[in-house]
């Protein structure tokens, strides 16, 4: 069996590309040559005061970022450097680590279909497949199979522009496609906000 | 369950996710009654209450803390929510809907500790619950609560909201805190622990949310009076949450040593009608699996280490009898090869080649030898690794050839009939 050497386990997209040695490494960006968005540029700063170390707004920065551009193009990721004062290459490698950050043009809805073991026990992997056909057609959803999202209780579930919604039917799937293609509220009802507890034994004092 | 929930009491309460009637329930009172002790005399009590750590590895709270060096050096809190191990979401639900007890508990933490500086590390899919927890957080600081002098105090206390982005390596405890100085989350190398060199090099007191939401019930009872509750060594209530092949789905709040199948049947309803339960994992998808035998024993710290296993995250994950063995074993090798990091070697190569050999015996490929040199696989990654995210993988997959060993075999042989026939 021919072996294909990382093609596994490397979590770093363009792993395979090959690099120009040639070429110098981005250095610091030089912030008199790089427009950055005042609002990005203050949402950046405010979280790298929160820390004794400005590094750790890493993650805050780059999320600031993808939700000003979509995802975290070069662009996005050179004006996070600029205001961090890193280089580009850190960030890349922070943002490679992270599910939650795009490396590619996305849809601009987000849609995590949880498949792990205690989801796809109640039909997740069928649900994805139901969703992946009734989106197929749509630009503007970002279909993602996502490891355990913590809420097995509403199996099988999804996160919808990071809100959590289930237990959902196969039908369902359709629905939750037309409602965001109609610029509603997905599938209200199945909102995990709206659940008790299922445990008998809580709110001893009645607290409903 | 006789035991009147702790931190189920009020879950449900409109609104308590807000100052008003969290503190109509009697909120912020432990935070008082902490003030006013000697930070020696608060890690006497949570010693005393023999709480044992929440999120996994059960490490008694008390003595974690009191691992820190006495100093004026800067030391932090983290507080861990970056709940992400399968089959977990208590925590999700208790910081969703009870947002101040957890401020609360890791203000009575850090004041034990000695600690002023405290983060909070939130996976990035909670948005909703880190919006909650923002909320409640601002609340709490204009109440005082949190910030300077807290409540005419000398103890000063900040708490800073983390999000993460998604990988679960960051729930080990050193992949968490590297993530937090905003790098890649891989694990370091222990020793140094983190409560001697932790975040940015200083002291550091990694907590679970649900211990740390503990912690105020214990400074109001006292330490002896929640060690009443459960059985030796495995001392008070834990938020149990049940998912999988069962009616009732959901977190349920046991005293220790409740009987496992109370849980999965009394309470969660049990398999659905006409089904058995095949194999479950009691504290999450990396402890080791126990079968429809184990039923019967105690849901405690000691009696499933004896069972051979562990209450881990205190996650009950049931599979009924309609569903093969190997697509359990699949689905776990799967995640467990996207979530490596792929520092050490063992797990990032052990993980990977777990999956293609399950592969193998699904495509009816696999030979006899295939079974043994999974399982030395998996004795070859325990123990060989910076962190336990290997051994998270190797231990269910082991227990589970050793279990179904028959399963497996027979599987295996039935595919390869079927392509010999096609």
């Amino acid at each position: 069996m021919a072996v294909t050497r990382y093609a596994h386990g490397s979590r770093v997209p363009g792993w395979d590309r090959a690099a120009d040695l040639d070429k110098d490494p981005a250095g610091v960006p030089d912030p008199a040559l790089v427009a950055v968005p005042a609002e990005l540029r203050s949402e950046i700063e405010a979280a790298m005061a929160l820390y004794p170390d400005r590094h750790s707004a890493a993650l805050p920065a780059l999320a600031a970022a993808q939700r000003r551009h979509g995802w975290c193009s070069p662009e996005a990721i050179e004006q996070v450097a600029c205001v961090m004062a890193v280089t580009p290459a850190y960030l890349t490698s922070v943002a490679t680590f992270y599910d939650m950050f795009e490396l590619e043009p996305v849809g601009r809805h987000s849609v995590y279909v949880c498949t792990n073991i205690s989801c796809s026990l109640r039909g997740a992997d069928e649900l994805y497949a139901a969703l992946e056909a009734a989106a197929a057609d749509d630009p503007n959803i970002n279909l993602r199979a996502f490891e355990c999202l913590g809420a097995c209780d509403i199996a099988p579930m999804v996160s919808v522009d990071h809100a959590y919604y289930g237990p959902l039917e196969l039908a369902d799937a359709r629905r939750l496609v037309d409602d965001l293609a109609a610029g509603r509220d997905p599938i209200p009802e199945l909102a995990l906000a709206l659940r008790r507890t299922a445990d008998p034994n809580a709110n001893s004092e009645g607290g409903a | 369950m006789s035991q009147a929930p702790i931190l189920l009491r009020d879950i449900d309460e409109p609104g308590l996710a807000t100052l008003e009637v969290y503190q109509r329930r009697g909120g912020y009172e432990a935070l008082r009654k902490a003030l006013a002790m000697e930070p020696e005399a608060i890690v006497a009590q949570i010693d005393a209450s023999g709480l044992r750590g929440r999120g996994g590895a059960g490490f008694p709270a008390g003595r974690k803390s009191s691992f820190l060096p006495k100093g004026d050096m800067d030391k932090y809190l983290v507080c861990n929510a970056d709940e992400s191990e399968p089959g977990t979401f208590k925590d999700r639900e208790l910081m969703q809907k009870c947002p101040h007890m957890l401020i609360e508990g890791i203000l009575i933490a850090a004041r034990g500790a000695g600690i002023t500086r405290t983060f909070i590390y939130i996976r990035g899919e909670y948005e909703a619950q880190a919006r909650i927890l923002d909320a409640a957080l601002a609340e709490a600081a204009a109440a005082g609560y949190i910030g300077e002098g807290i409540l005419g105090s000398d103890f000063s206390c900040s708490i800073v909201l983390h999000r993460g982005a998604g990988a679960y390596i960051c729930g080990e405890e050193t992949g968490l805190l590297d993530s937090l100085e905003g790098k890649r989350g891989n694990p370091r190398l222990k020793p140094p622990f983190p409560a001697i060199q932790g975040l940015y090099q200083g002291p550091t007191l990694i907590n679970n949310v649900e211990t740390l939401m503990t912690m105020p019930h214990i400074i109001a009872v006292g330490g002896e009076e929640y060690a009443k509750l459960g059985v030796a060594n495995s001392a008070g209530t834990k938020v149990v949450s049940v998912s999988g092949h069962v009616k009732r789905p959901g977190n349920y709040e046991i005293e220790l040593g409740t009987p496992s199948r109370e849980i999965i049947f009394d309470l969660a309803g049990g398999p659905p009608d006409g089904r058995r339960v095949k194999l479950w994992f009691p504290g999450g998808s990396s402890s080791p699996v126990l079968t429809e035998a184990d039923l019967d024993v105690p849901y405690d710290f000691d009696s499933l280490a004896k069972a051979g296993t562990m209450l881990g995250s205190g996650a009950i994950i049931v599979v009924d009898d309609s569903t093969p063995v190997l697509d359990v074993a699949l689905k776990l090798a799967k995640f467990y090869r996207h979530e490596s990091c792929g520092k050490c070697t063992p797990c990032r190569e052990g993980t990977n080649w777990t999956v293609r050999m399950l592969e193998r015996i699904d495509a009816g490929e696999a030979t006899p030898m295939d079974l043994d040199i999974m399982a030395s696989v998996q004795e070859h990654i325990i123990g060989n690794c910076l962190c336990v995210l290997g051994d998270a993988m190797a231990m269910p997959i082991g227990s589970m050839i050793v279990k179904f060993r028959e399963e497996f075999e027979a599987h295996m042989l039935s595919r390869q009939i079927a392509g010999a026939v096609a």
